[in-house]
């Protein structure tokens, strides 16, 4: 069957079988073998990539499934320049990976986490961030870089918002949340 | 030679410096590439058919259906491999690359079908037909060694590239490897004795569960050139098998590893490269195995141990005498069993003075997955019984077990086992920083437990490490190393010591490796040797680069080196400075060249006396315990790496993390569970490993520096000593939370639930018959119960 779909921001449409998983999709025939293949169960959350901008264990997903969805994986988190998103930025700063295995999904899962909210608590981070497992690192690093990231994406966020509100002549500068 | 150690470099540029992961970018973009990712023109796939019997002959094998399906290339079964040696191992030759005659436990696989894609070798599988006969199978230690036993084998086997080992009676018993350590007077220490401890304990069988599961890519060229892709830890261990395999000499068989998705000891020597390979020998096509979690948990797993120990103190509470028997269930195959066994016997004596010791410890064959190196080697399983009891003998003679500790604990430059290295290593400094850490948290709260627990062991393998630097007249410069990047950090550490050296920055620096077409002979990447050995192999190998730039400057100069000054990076000669790059240049009058410094380490000059050197483990926990459902979780965690010098802090710290982590997974819920001839919880759905919740409230990673190592500026290595203790941390710290004592791991929910119950009945019994009941015994008699069977 034919498919298509947005990947990393670019329109692609492929032939595939119907039986095929996403994770077999993106590695095979898309060459992203970024997504990382794991426990194949739905545990480890290795294989984590995001469909409209949610988590999803590409393991067990049919790729039929992302038809005229918007999938994106660790390949296209970096902006075109090559500027690395503040998430890949705080895992570097923090150490938080090893073998580098499990960081793929890590990262992808904890987009979407501070995408939905950028001000998570250790607590929220700790329960969205459970299914993803990893063997090497003992999570410590993993949890200070996700809390790194938070506290400079809400700096860009605030950035963006001032900008906004400064380019709106006389609208007054409150907002500080 | 300690001059390269301590005085020479003073205020570090480079090394002892938190600086970027070369392996960064690479991680977190997406682009680092593992062997999973590996494809190569014209690969075919390989599926594999795996036993469903824990022991039985092969009456027969039919694969012509099979081959007749669509998109199957080939089959191959232990009946092809006729013009192969088929056996393999690097201690002990019984591997066969598929079963040959009999299958000896349940998914052991004895035919492989090669198809063009995954998809078509698999479903062939199913249209193999196989006959059987079943044959009872050796399911535990006890039925292993009774006598008139079933064998396991029934063959006798050579060694393998490992020397020391000795012969391996298959044939007639189903012990794989028997040690002995003795010294002093056992026996008459014993009766002397003020005080004894005894007890039996149990060390699960785990599994290390590397997320990248076990993989390989092999190109063979019928003209003789064999090529192999590996996940392997140890790539020229890997090649020493596939030429004795392939009858090919050295140059002839190429193992490249490229990054590795964790090993942690389950990657160590060859898996399954030789099948691989043969079936690339059979069908002409490059193969790829790529394995399954599932399958991984089927490949090898960790020894589980049935320890009884026996410790002895004198009447003012000095150790006096240590006797101790290990049963290592070592599955179906040695793989690295032998090595295990004998870490296992030197191990358990710990970082203690003990003038009295006597230790046996059995590797034994079973029909169950084989059995291999699992982090700590062998320590893990030791230093629970070993660490529980001390607790337990502190208790019986009343003293606080951190003191009992102190009292006799080697200090550095004491020997602790007759005739090897003397400890290289703080270990009272080290308890008593990880005591206070605990101690800040304040009074114990009801319900709490603490406990600080140690471990010691003989580290760095047999150190045979060759490395090359290659300096280029630009400025940049290649460090060629045969230790893979696991994780671990070594591209980073390497580099690091290449820039500090070179005096380049670090970017100028690049890592080529590991491929042993290319990099030189590093026997292993285990044993936390690497920054040790292959560190010091590098920083020598930049120091003998340096010396070649210092007399291609005379040469150049026309003056004796003398006359010139050496700085870091260069050379000063009156006014002038000439960095190495510019000498390079200069003396080759060319553009574009470079030199190489290179570095043979072997046991020889400060290698001389084994270990390498002596790794620590010194950990402490304080544990929360929940009465109603016997959960235990962790407050705080306390690591303390006594790693000479840090040449990269954070990593350094980052490992002790993440061994403490997989000790807390076997302590509170890791272990395999086999029911009759099955695994029955081999899959991550019912195979727990710890999560994110998992993490402690609060967690020190402390750093002891005092460049006492043998490695590059005092350097010592680490990432394996934090497993060791902590199953023995939580039982004390149970212990001290609930006063109940569990002898066996995992300390599930369950278990201590259990526990807690048989000892409010005992109380309440107890209190019927109003009398003082003999806690201890009492207690000793529930935990025998809950030993699991084996
Ligand atoms: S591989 Fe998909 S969740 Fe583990
Ligand atoms: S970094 Fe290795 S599994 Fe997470």
């Amino acid at each position: 069957m034919k498919i298509a779909f947005e990947l990393n921001g670019k329109a692609r449409s492929l032939e595939i079988e119907p039986r095929e998983t996403l994770t077999e999709v993106l590695r095979a025939r898309c060459r992203l073998t970024g997504v990382k293949l794991s426990c194949e169960a739905q545990v480890c959350g290795s294989c984590t990539v995001l469909v409209e901008g949610l988590p999803v264990s590409s393991c067990t997903y049919l790729a039929y499934e992302i038809r005229d969805k918007r999938v994106t994986t660790i390949e296209g988190l970096a902006d075109g320049a090559g500027h690395l998103h503040p998430l890949q930025q705080a895992f570097l700063d923090n150490f938080a990976f090893q073998c580098g295995f499990c960081t793929p999904g890590m990262i992808l899962a904890a987009k979407s986490l501070l995408d939905q909210n950028v001000h998570a608590s250790d607590e929220e981070i700790l329960a969205y961030m459970s299914g993803n497992l990893c063997r090497c690192t003992g999570y410590l690093g993993i949890l200070k870089a996700i809390r790194q990231a938070s506290v400079e994406l809400q700096r860009q966020s605030q950035g963006k918002g001032r900008n906004r509100e400064s380019k709106r002549e006389g609208a007054n500068d409150t907002s500080n949340e | 030679m300690s001059d390269l150690n301590k005085s020479v470099v003073k205020n570090f540029a480079v090394v002892n410096h938190s600086v970027p992961r070369a392996d960064g970018v690479a991680k977190v973009t997406g682009s680092a590439t593992y062997a999973s990712d590996i494809t190569l023109e014209r690969m075919a796939w390989a599926k594999l058919l795996r036993s469903p019997f824990a022991h039985a002959k092969i009456l027969s094998i039919d694969v012509s259906e099979a081959k007749r399906q669509p998109g199957v290339v080939d089959v191959l079964t232990g009946n092809d491999l006729g013009t192969l040696h088929p056996y393999y191992g690097h201690a002990v030759k019984d591997h066969p690359l598929l079963a040959i005659g009999k299958v000896r436990f349940v998914g052991e696989p004895l035919a492989a079908v090669i198809g063009e894609d995954e998809l078509s070798a698999q479903e062939a599988l199913e249209k193999i037909k196989v006959a059987y006969q079943e044959l009872t199978p050796v399911l535990d230690i006890k039925s292993a060694l009774a006598p008139g036993a079933v064998l396991v084998h029934g063959m006798d086997y050579i060694g393998g590239a490992f020397r020391g080992f000795d012969d391996f009676p298959g044939g007639t018993k189903n012990i794989c490897q028997a040690v002995h350590v003795e010294w002093g007077d056992v026996d008459a220490a014993f009766a002397s004795a003020a005080h004894i401890a005894e007890g039996e304990y149990y060390f699960p069988m785990v599994y290390a569960y590397a997320m990248e599961p076990y993989v390989a890519v092999a190109d063979y060229d019928p003209k003789g050139q064999l090529t192999v892709y590996s996940s392997a830890q140890h790539p020229f261990m890997v090649r020493h098998d596939l030429t004795e395999v392939f009858d090919l000499p050295l140059n002839s068989v190429r193992v490249i590893v490229p990054y590795v998705g964790g090993g942690y000891g389950s990657k160590s020597y060859t898996k399954i490269e030789p099948l691989t390979a043969a079936c690339s020998w059979k069908t002409s096509r490059p193969v790829k195995l790529q394995l399954s979690v599932e399958e991984a948990f089927l490949t090898t797993r960790s020894d589980d141990a049935r320890v009884n120990i026996r410790t002895a103190v004198d009447a003012s509470g000095k150790l006096i005498a240590k006797q101790a028997t290990i049963h290592l269930d070592t599955g179906a195959y040695a793989e690295n069993s032998p090595m295990v066994c004998r870490k296992a016997a030197n191990r358990i004596v710990g970082p203690y003075r003990f003038p009295n010791v006597r230790i046996d410890c059995l590797a034994i064959y079973t029909n169950t997955v084989p059995a291999s190196s699992y982090r700590g080697l062998g320590a893990a399983q030791i230093t629970f019984p070993v660490e529980s009891q001390m607790d337990e003998l502190a208790h019986k003679i009343g003293c606080d077990p951190q003191e009992f500790r102190l009292r006799n604990l080697a200090h550095s430059g004491e020997s602790i086992h007759p005739g090897l290295r003397p400890i290289d290593a703080d270990v009272p400094g080290d308890i008593r920083i990880a005591g206070e850490t605990l101690r800040s948290n304040g009074p114990l709260a009801p319900k709490h437990g603490r406990s600080v627990c140690c471990s010691c062991s003989d580290a760095g393998a047999h150190p045979v490490t060759l490395a090359m630097v290659q300096v280029y007249a630009d400025g940049s410069v290649s460090v060629l190393s045969g230790s893979t990047e696991i994780g671990q950090g070594s591209h980073t550490v390497l580099a690091q010591i290449a820039a500090e050296e070179m005096g380049v920055p670090l970017e100028k620096v690049r890592l080529v490796g590991s491929d042993t077409g290319v990099t030189l002979f590093e026997r292993s990447t285990g044993a936390s040797r690497t920054t040790t050995l292959m560190g010091r192999a590098v920083m020598e190998a930049c120091r003998e680069a340096i010396a070649q730039c210092k007399s291609m400057a005379a040469e150049l100069l026309s003056v004796p080196a003398s006359e010139f000054t050496e700085g870091r990076g260069g050379i000063r000669y009156g006014k002038d400075w000439l960095s190495w790059p510019e000498i390079i240049e200069r003396y080759f009058q060319m553009e574009g060249c470079g030199i190489i410094g290179r570095a043979y380490l072997r046991r020889a000059g400060v290698f001389k006396a084994v270990p390498v050197f002596w790794e620590i483990g010194v950990a402490g926990v304080e544990i929360v315990l929940d009465e109603e459902t016997g959960k235990i979780s962790l407050h705080t965690l306390v690591t303390v790496g006594d790693v000479g010098l840090a040449i990269h802090p954070a990593m350094t710290e980052g490992q002790d993390l993440g061994a403490a982590t997989m000790g807390l997974g076997i302590g509170l819920f890791e272990e395999l569970i086999y029911e009759g001839q099955q695994l029955m919880n081999g899959t991550l759905l019912e195979y727990r490993v710890p999560r994110f919740s998992d993490l402690a409230r609060r967690i020190e990673l402390k750093l002891v520096e005092n460049r006492d190592g043998v490695g590059p500026y005092g350097a010592k290595g680490g990432g394996e000593g934090s497993v060791n203790p902590i199953g023995a941390c939580l039982a004390n710290a149970l212990y001290q939370a609930a006063g109940v004592r569990i002898r066996s791991l995992p300390l599930t929910p369950e278990r201590v639930w259990k526990a807690l119950q048989e000892k409010k009945a005992q109380a309440s019994s107890a209190q019927r018959k109003s009398s003082g009941a003999p806690k201890i015994r009492a207690q000793t008699r529930a935990y025998k119960t809950r030993v699991p069977k084996t």
